[in-house]
């Protein structure tokens, strides 16, 4: 009874997809997220379409720490992806200076965003306040999040996940680089959501 | 990109610190666009156009869609329709709100306004 199922495709590819399961489940996840955001921009439209103003971010959000922010998120996604191609050229002791960067690139994000969150609530600009913070603390946060999910995977394959490099190298090289796919989606929405809500002009 | 071999890595490498390079000039860009009054339509358009290109930058290179398998592209041309059906659909209901407000688009038949409704003919009649 000790005979462990082994879970088909998780190195090779398989052979109707030409790819292997975790990356083409990780890119139908990532269809259903770009729906999820894609519904707040949606919703972001409408809501400024409709109302008769509409308030200039910058006149009252952080471009500085935002830019700062964004800066941060891209320097993290090239720090990503040195990390799955370290590992293809077999080289761990770089895989964790990368991966190790791209976790604390998401420590500094969070710390940043925190500031602009605690500078917000003193200036009692809350999600009451007005459509717009409500948009901005929404969007913001849903992003946070998922900055903070990302940042358990990537812990998690920094250390002790990490020890499947050992027996099973191929599979842990796809398991960085589905972590990738999703870390540089990341990314993706942060570099729209930066100009939606920071810089637009108002109405 | 999984069967990528070590060779082709060493040159994605240098395609990875360009792509950096060109997604931090493009912020930089995107916020003295911001601070050059362009006007809200040119200033948008701008914002957005600066925005798409950095983000089909990282899908391309570094979530290697630049050169992938057919079923990823299926999947992600599946979910690009329903977006635009999704924003499609906002759009249309935006558009009948304000088509209504202006009268651009025809009353139904039967349809008796609010406004009508509440002020009757001979309402003010003792």
């Amino acid at each position: 009874m000790s005979a462990a199922i082994k879970i088909p495709y998780n190195s090779t590819e398989r052979p109707d997809t030409g790819l292997y399961n975790a990356k083409l489940g990780v890119w139908l996840f990532l269809a259903s997220e770009v729906m999820l955001f894609g519904a707040l921009f949606s919703t972001y439209v409408l809501l400024r379409t409709g109302a008769d103003t509409w308030e200039h971010g910058a006149e009252f959000l952080n471009v500085p720490l935002a830019f700062t922010n964004t800066m941060v998120l891209i320097f993290s996604s090239v720090t990503m992806v040195m990390s799955w191609a370290s590992l293809k050229m077999k080289n761990f002791g770089k895989y964790k200076l990368y991966m190790g960067l791209t976790f604390l690139c998401g420590v500094a994000f969070l710390v940043i965003k925190s500031f602009e969150y605690a500078a917000k609530f003193e200036h009692h600009l809350l999600p009451s306040t007005s459509t717009f913070m409500a948009l901005y603390f929404t969007m913001t946060g849903l992003h946070g999040l998922h900055v903070i999910g990302g940042m358990i995977v990537n812990g998690y394959l920094w250390g002790p996940g990490s020890k499947m490099w050992q027996t099973d190298p191929e599979r842990f090289t796809n398991r960085v680089e589905v972590a990738g796919l999703y870390w540089h989606f990341v990314d993706l929405v942060w570099i729209f959501l930066f100009p939606t809500l920071y810089l637009l002009p108002g109405k | 990109m999984s069967d990528t071999h070590h060779e082709d890595v060493h040159s994605h490498v240098k395609t990875y610190i360009k792509v950096f390079v060109a997604l931090a000039v493009g912020t930089i860009v995107t916020v003295l666009a911001s601070n050059s009054h362009l006007g809200i339509i040119l200033g948008i358009i701008v914002a957005l156009i600066i925005a798409t290109v950095k983000g089909s930058l990282v899908a391309a290179f570094f979530m290697h869609l630049s050169a992938e398998r057919k079923p990823i592209y299926w999947v992600l041309a599946l979910t690009a329709t329903f977006v635009v059906v999704m924003v499609g659909l906002i759009m249309f209901a935006r558009r009948d709100q304000q088509g209504r407000q202006q009268g651009i688009f025809a009353v139904p038949a039967g349809h008796v306004p609010v406004h009508h409704a509440e002020t009757p003919e001979g309402a003010h009649k003792e």
